[in-house]
C-alpha cells in the first residue's frame, strides 16, 4: 500500500518534469511568438471586432496566421464560408504534423488524443519531434507535449491581451525581430537531422520554393513546396533503396 | 455576437484538422510508403516556414547583404549548431549574435 503510493508519487513528480522539459523548451517559441500576439491584439483593436471577440479567436482558436488573415478577411467584408474554407486551407499543415507525431501518441488513451491535437502548433510540433523522435514510438508519455502546448496556449493569451490593451503603445514591434527567437529555434532543430543528402536535398528544395512562391496567397506556396521538397526526398530515398538491393544482389 | 459564430467556426475547423489524425490514427497503419513521406516532413516544413523569414525579413525582394542581421545570425546558427549539435548553445549565441547585429548596422 505504502510503496504503491511511493510509486505513484514518483510517477506524478516524473511527469511534473516532463510537463516542465516541454515548457522550458518552448520558451524561445514564446518570446518569438510575443510580437504576432501584440501585433494581433492591437491590428483586432483597430477593427470591426470587439476587443472580447478577438481575444476568443486567439483562446478558440489558437493558429496565428489563420487569425490574422482572418482580421484581414474580416475588414473586407469577406462572408463567413469565405473565411472558414480559407481557415481550412491554411491549417492544412497540421495534418502533417499530426500525421508525423501520430506514432508517438497512437498508444495513449483517446481523452489524451483529443486534448493534444488541440495545442498543434508549428512550435509545438517542432519543439515535441525533437524531442519525441530521440524515443521509440510507445515510450512517450503525453506531459512533454501538453506542457510545450500549455505554454505556448497561455502565452498567445497573454500577448494577445497585451496588443488590444497597450498595442498602441508599441509601434514598430515587428520591426524589432524577435521574431529570430523562432528562427533560430528552428535551426537546431532542423541541422542535427540533416543526416544524409536526401535530407539536405528535400530541405533545400522546400526552402528555396516557399521563397519563390512566398507571395501566394493562403500560405499555398508553403504547402507547394513541402509537397515538392518531400517528394525530392522520397525519390532520393527510393534510388538509395534501389541502389542497396543491387548491391544485394550482385552479392 | 455574429462574429461569435464566425471564431466558433473556425475553432472547430482548426481542432478538426489538428486532431483528426490523432483521433482515427489509431485505426489506421500508415503503409511504408506515407511513412517515407513522413520522414521528410519535419526538415522541409521547419526551412520553408524559415527562409522567408530570414531571407526578406521585410517581406518583397530577397536581402542578401552583410546587413540583413536575421541571415546573418541564422548562418551563424547553422554553422554553431553543425559543430556543436547543442540546441541551447545554438539558440543563446545566434541570439546574441542577432541583437548584437541589429545595433551596429
Amino acid at each position: 500500500m505504502n510503496s504503491t503510493h511511493q510509486v505513484n508519487q514518483a510517477h506524478q513528480a516524473g511527469n511534473l518534469a516532463e510537463f516542465g522539459a516541454g515548457a522550458r523548451d518552448t520558451i524561445p517559441m514564446m518570446i518569438g511568438a510575443a510580437p504576432f500576439g501584440v501585433i494581433f491584439g492591437t491590428l483586432a483593436a483597430t477593427g470591426p471586432l470587439h476587443g472580447w471577440s478577438a481575444q476568443l479567436m486567439s483562446l478558440a482558436v489558437f493558429a496565428g496566421s489563420a487569425q490574422f488573415i482572418a482580421l484581414g478577411l474580416i475588414a473586407g467584408h469577406a462572408s463567413f464560408a469565405v473565411i472558414w474554407a480559407t481557415t481550412f486551407i491554411v491549417n492544412l499543415r497540421h495534418v502533417l504534423y499530426s500525421a508525423t507525431l501520430a506514432p508517438y501518441v497512437a498508444h495513449l488513451p483517446a481523452r489524451w488524443r483529443w486534448a493534444l491535437g488541440g495545442f498543434m502548433t508549428d512550435e509545438v510540433f517542432a519543439v515535441s519531434y525533437a524531442h519525441y523522435q530521440r524515443r521509440a514510438p510507445g515510450e512517450t508519455g503525453p506531459y512533454y507535449f501538453l506542457g510545450s502546448g500549455v505554454s505556448m496556449y497561455v502565452n498567445w493569451q497573454i500577448w494577445t491581451v497585451a496588443g488590444l490593451l497597450f498595442g498602441s503603445a508599441f509601434p514598430g514591434l515587428q520591426s524589432k525581430g524577435l521574431d529570430f527567437a523562432m528562427v533560430a529555434t528552428f535551426i537546431a532543430i532542423i541541422v542535427p537531422q540533416l543526416v544524409a543528402l536526401r535530407f539536405v536535398a528535400a530541405a533545400l528544395a522546400a526552402g528555396v520554393l516557399s521563397f519563390a512562391w512566398n507571395g501566394w496567397p493562403y500560405k499555398l506556396g508553403l504547402l507547394a513546396a513541402v509537397v515538392v521538397g518531400v517528394a525530392v526526398g522520397m525519390l532520393l530515398s527510393m534510388r538509395v533503396e534501389r541502389r542497396s538491393a543491387e548491391m544485394e544482389r550482385a552479392k | 455576437m455574429k462574429y461569435v459564430l464566425l471564431i466558433l467556426g473556425m475553432a472547430v475547423i482548426t481542432y478538426g484538422i489538428r486532431s483528426a489524425v490523432f483521433v482515427f490514427g489509431e485505426r489506421l497503419s500508415f503503409p511504408p510508403v506515407v511513412r517515407m513521406a513522413l520522414n521528410f516532413v519535419p526538415v522541409t516544413v521547419l526551412t520553408a516556414i524559415i527562409v522567408p523569414m530570414t531571407f526578406a525579413p521585410h517581406g518583397g525582394a530577397a536581402e542578401l547583404t552583410w546587413r540583413n542581421s536575421q541571415l546573418v545570425a541564422a548562418v551563424v546558427a547553422v554553422v554553431v549548431c553543425a559543430l556543436t549539435r547543442k540546441p541551447l548553445l545554438t539558440i543563446a549565441v545566434s541570439l546574441a549574435v542577432f541583437f548584437f547585429w541589429q545595433m551596429i548596422v
